[in-house]
């Protein structure tokens, strides 16, 4: 799953420790979603989305769902 | 929703330090009723039956104290340290179990000659547990 954490929280200047202790999640979590190594839960993508006040499908896209519409 | 600029204190992280004291607490007072139960009936009051019991039954009260504690903690954790924890405890458990029935095996078929102890068995979970949490770690870096 792809995802644009990283970017929102450019555009916001958070750090990754301020974003997780937004989330309640570890500054590691944070890390590890951002680089696509860990999937976060739907609750937690919710979570994500109403940080970033945008839709859940904003922020997180699935890979292979994209790779079937390109091709 | 906090925005996190207002965030001055990790919450995640101060839960986690205190269910991780609290754990650590437990942890050592359940070692120290192990170690009573372990040396004191012989060396402090001569295989007394009553207080034998006494710290027996102590020992597993504190032991169930640790029990809650660790699920205190493990439940404090966030979704990615619970699923680390989560693959290192099954892979400890499992590694536990095929090994161990293994080396229960071998006084009996004369591989060995010394009799099979249960703390080599501990041994040989708690390292697996430690490797599978530095490798669930090192997956998710």
């Amino acid at each position: 799953m792809k995802n644009r954490l990283k970017v929102l929280r450019a555009e916001r200047d958070w750090t990754q420790a301020q974003l997780a202790s937004a989330l309640d999640v570890s500054r590691q979590t944070v890390n590890a979603i951002e680089k696509g190594k860990f999937d976060p839960s739907l609750p937690l993508a919710f979570k994500a989305a109403r940080l970033f006040k945008m839709a859940i499908e904003d922020i997180f896209q699935d890979e292979l769902k994209e790779q079937s519409i390109d091709g | 929703m906090s925005n996190p600029e207002k965030v001055t204190t990790n919450e995640y992280k101060s839960r986690n330090c205190q269910n991780n004291r609290n754990l650590r607490n437990w942890t050592a007072a359940w070692v120290v009723s192990m170690m009573i139960v372990a040396f004191a009936p012989k060396y402090v009051w001569a295989f007394n039956m009553l207080l034998s019991t006494i710290a027996v039954i102590t020992s597993i009260a504190v032991g169930f104290g640790m029990l809650f504690a660790n699920r205190r903690y493990l439940r404090g954790l966030d979704e990615m340290q619970q699923k680390i924890q989560f693959d290192a405890m099954g892979l400890s458990l499992g590694v536990g179990l095929v090994v161990g029935l293994s080396y229960d095996l071998l006084e009996d078929i004369k591989l060995i000659t010394f009799q099979p102890e249960i703390a080599h068995l501990v041994f040989i979970m708690c390292f697996t547990y430690l490797g599978g949490i530095i490798a669930g770690h090192r997956k998710f870096q």
